[in-house]
């Protein structure tokens, strides 16, 4: 199953590099990965993406939280959360795919961000899902280039992840 | 305050920190450091011969004693080479902290002369590491990297220091921090009452109940509360590699080691429980056997510090993280308060089928006629020689297995080995850091002609220092333990584990200034150990002792099987 895990890290240098190393070190993938300072400039905000069986996800939640520099974790997959995903995207825009194209932009709305004669660049967010029929919605013949954020997380109503 | 260079606090630090002697090796890095050294006397530096023997030596301190060893190395190559050190103390959760030097700052990532991203290249391997960015910074790393090596589940930090950060011209107000706070580490303080309480409840009502200990309860020093619970219950008690001595090898209750090499009884007595109360062990696939077989009766309780330890492989019934001597407390407490009492009757039933068990295989081996030295009675005689009192070192291969399960360990933190990262050339450094910190202790490395010679340098040290520790090498001529694997599974061709070019162990050792003794028949054994430990008693000794080389290591579990599946000779099976 995929789970999405939040970690409030340690703003130093080699903690990240620590974390990353884990999965590859002990043979966990990581799907997305986002990463930024928080309002408190000494911890960094992460949020990873990841795929396993029960066990492997303990396995890879106790790993984690055995870094000295993982402040706090939660794996947003269980509970209520919200999930987000920005998506910048070329796609070929020529004739009548244009207006087509700025329609289904809207209905999954999209921006267009940016205009040349033949190329569109959109803007979208949301869920993995989302992203993925919005592709599916476009045709992917018509995708020149994608850009994925990889996916960011928060627990909905009073749960809050903090010190 | 005291204004102090960044060498000079290092060193400060480390003497606050409590650490009297520091192996290592000097290089460019670390100049202003090995400088700072020289002008005080508090901190001893210990010069090996290669860097990995320094990680050994810190290593063997730090499993005899329980506090951390401390090892200091220049960078690029001196760093690098204490890499199979810390990976060593790594796995087996012992607290090192290892000073690396580090080109000065503003060269680093320039590909600078000797410079290696030592936090890069060691990270996989440590519990934690840091890189000091300014001087004044030192004091409290120390301090963090003690605190974080040696509470919870120990293991070795890493510290990396750039010169410019140890520069004699700049000075910076000195303070030890009296208290170490990480508010991102808190290593748990005692178990979950509810769990233990449940741990008691099944343990009470068992039939076929087995206590399977490993290092945790050694590094915890928990070893008396471990045998107060066995005896309380009644129940067998079987250690690790990693755990020998908590319980007493010559113990009425101790069944011996289990796992691939364990006692024929002690694995038996696992794949028959009905509760295996597990504590501070992490149920390795050298124990297990496979793990879909593993004691298919049995309800696991599981006692670890390390929450990652758990359910790891084995799925535990009754998880507690702690550690293992308030769980152990804890659950002694509820046994007085309880009406209940272990099960006599069913215990009994359980003892006589152990029993049973002991007579069918007992470690029992056949000895030569001609006079040639099966290992186990070599380690037999140097058990009657050292009354079972020694502290025990050993390198990886047939010996360590034989002097495992042939040593009877009463006490703990005697049995010193690298288990499971299984380090050749570990035996001997760290048999020297033992021994210089328990001068009056009798301190012997078991050892093969193979596995000295990685590390056989340090006979220089040991003169410098004046070392006597003994060196006992059970010498068959080939790397035993890869030869038995060749013998039993590869139709005995023998691929590279013959060992051509043997120098003269004892010519070698004179060289050296040290006393080397040869002995080819089991007659001259009992004179040899006499002498060493008698005559010699002052001096190294390298006792050269020629055993059979066609001998195996049994019990040996059979691959993929349960933990009850074993061979118990080169023709019987279970
Ligand atoms: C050639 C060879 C053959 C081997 N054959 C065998 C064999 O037959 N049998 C065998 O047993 N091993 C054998 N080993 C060793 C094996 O590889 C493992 O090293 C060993 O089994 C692990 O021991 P352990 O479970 O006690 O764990 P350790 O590695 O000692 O780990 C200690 C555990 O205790 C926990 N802990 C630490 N401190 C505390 C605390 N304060 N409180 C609570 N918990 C704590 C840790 O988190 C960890 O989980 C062999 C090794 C070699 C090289
Ligand atoms: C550094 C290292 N290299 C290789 C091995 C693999 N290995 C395990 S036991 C062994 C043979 C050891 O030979 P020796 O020291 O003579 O001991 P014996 O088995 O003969 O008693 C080898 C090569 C290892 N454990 N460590
Ligand atoms: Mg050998």
């Amino acid at each position: 199953m995929r789970h999405i895990i939040s970690i409030l890290l340690e703003n130093e240098p080699g903690a990240l590099s620590r974390v990353v190393g884990l999965f590859a070190q002990r043979g966990y993938n990581i799907e997305t990965l986002t990463v930024a300072p928080t309002e408190d400039n000494t911890l960094s905000r992460l949020t990873m993406t990841t795929n396993g069986d029960d066990r492997k996800i303990e396995q890879i939640t106790k790993q984690l939280n055995k870094l000295i520099e993982v402040v706090k974790l939660v794996d947003l997959s269980e509970g209520a959360h919200i999930e987000r995903e920005l998506m910048l995207i070329k796609v070929k825009a020529v004739g009548a795919q244009r207006a087509e194209i700025k329609r289904t932009a809207d209905i999954f709305r999209g921006q267009v961000v940016d205009v040349s004669p033949s190329v569109y660049t959109i803007q979208l967010t949301g869920t993995t899902d989302k992203l993925e029929a919005f592709i599916e919605a476009i045709g992917p013949g018509c995708v020149l280039e994608t850009v994925r954020s990889g996916v960011s997380g928060i627990s909905r109503g009073e749960k809050i992840l903090s010190l | 305050m005291e204004l102090l260079s960044g060498g000079e606090m290092l060193v400060r630090a480390l003497h606050e920190a409590g650490v009297e002697y520091i192996y290592g090796y000097p290089g460019g890095s670390l100049l202003h450091v090995y400088d700072a050294l020289y002008r005080q006397s508090a901190v001893k530096h210990v010069l090996v011969r290669h860097e990995q023997a320094a990680a050994h030596m810190a290593d063997g301190y730090a499993r005899a004693t329980g506090k951390p060893g401390v090892v200091m190395v220049t960078s690029g190559p001196g760093a690098t080479n204490t890499i199979t050190g810390i990976a060593t103390a790594f796995t087996d959760s012992v607290p090192m902290v290892v000073i690396s030097g580090q080109v000065m700052s503003f060269l680093v990532g320039d590909d600078a002369f000797q410079e290696t991203d030592m936090l890069g290249v060691s990270r996989p391997i440590v519990k934690h590491s840091f890189a000091v960015t300014r001087p004044e910074d030192i004091p409290e790393l120390v301090a963090k990297a003690f605190h974080i090596a040696s509470t919870g589940r120990p293991g070795p930090v890493v510290i990396d220091i750039p010169k410019d950060m140890t520069m004699p011209n700049e000075r910076y107000e000195y303070a030890y921090p009296k208290k170490v706070k990480l508010r991102s580490y808190t290593p748990p303080q005692r178990g979950h009452s509810g769990q233990i309480k449940k741990a008691v409840d099944l343990l009470l009502k068992a039939k076929r109940p087995v206590i399977y200990s490993g290092g945790g309860v050694i590094l915890d020093g928990s070893s008396d509360k471990l045998r107060q619970l066995v005896d309380r219950l009644n129940a067998p008690c079987t250690n690790t590699l990693m755990g020998l001595g908590a319980y007493p090898g010559t113990g009425e209750r101790f069944v011996g080691m289990l796992g691939m090499h364990g006692s024929y009884e002690a694995n038996m007595t696992m794949h028959h429980a009905d509760v295996i109360l597990a504590i501070g062990a992490r149920f390795d696939d050298r124990v297990t056997n496979a793990t879909d077989k593993f004691c298919p009766d049995a309800k696991i309780i599981h006692i670890d510090i390390d929450p990652s330890s758990i359910s790891k492989t084995i799925i535990a019934d009754v998880p507690i993280v702690g550690p293992v001597g308030n769980v152990l407390d804890e659950m002694t407490a509820l046994l007085d308060e309880s009406d209940e009492t272990p099960d006599s009757e069913a215990l009994d039933a359980w003892w006589k089928q152990i029993n049973e068990w002991r007579q069918r295989h007992g470690m029992r081996y056949e000895k030569n006629d001609n006079g040639l030295m099966k290992p186990q009675e070599v380690i037999e005689s140097l058990w009657q020689a050292t009354r079972g009192d020694a502290y025990i070192t050993s390198d990886v291969g047939q010996h360590q297995m034989f002097a495992a399960q042939y040593y009877k360990f009463d006490k703990p933190n005697r049995w010193i080995n690298s288990g499971g990262l299984g380090t050749m050339g570990f035996g001997f450094p760290a048999a020297m850091g033992v021994k210089m910190n328990f001068p009056d202790e009798m301190v012997v490395c078991v050892t093969g002609e193979g596995s000295i010679q990685m590390n056989i340098q340090e006979l220089s040290t040991c003169l410098q220092y004046g070392i006597p520790v003994k060196i006992l090498c059970l010498n068959n001529g080939s790397l035993g333990m890869v030869r038995q694997w060749q013998d039993m599974n590869y139709e005995g061709r023998h691929s590279s584990s013959y060992m051509e070019s043997l120098p003269d162990f004892v010519k070698l050792v004179e060289s050296y200034g040290h006393v080397g003794i040869r002995v080819t028949e089991r007659s001259q054994l009992p004179q040899a150990m006499e002498d060493t430990f008698g005559k010699y008693n002052n001096r190294l000794v390298f006792l050269d002792v020629t055993v059979d080389e066609h001998e195996h290591v049994y019990p040996m579990q059979v691959p993929t099987g349960s933990m009850r599946d074993m061979w118990l000779s080169k023709t019987e099976r279970t």
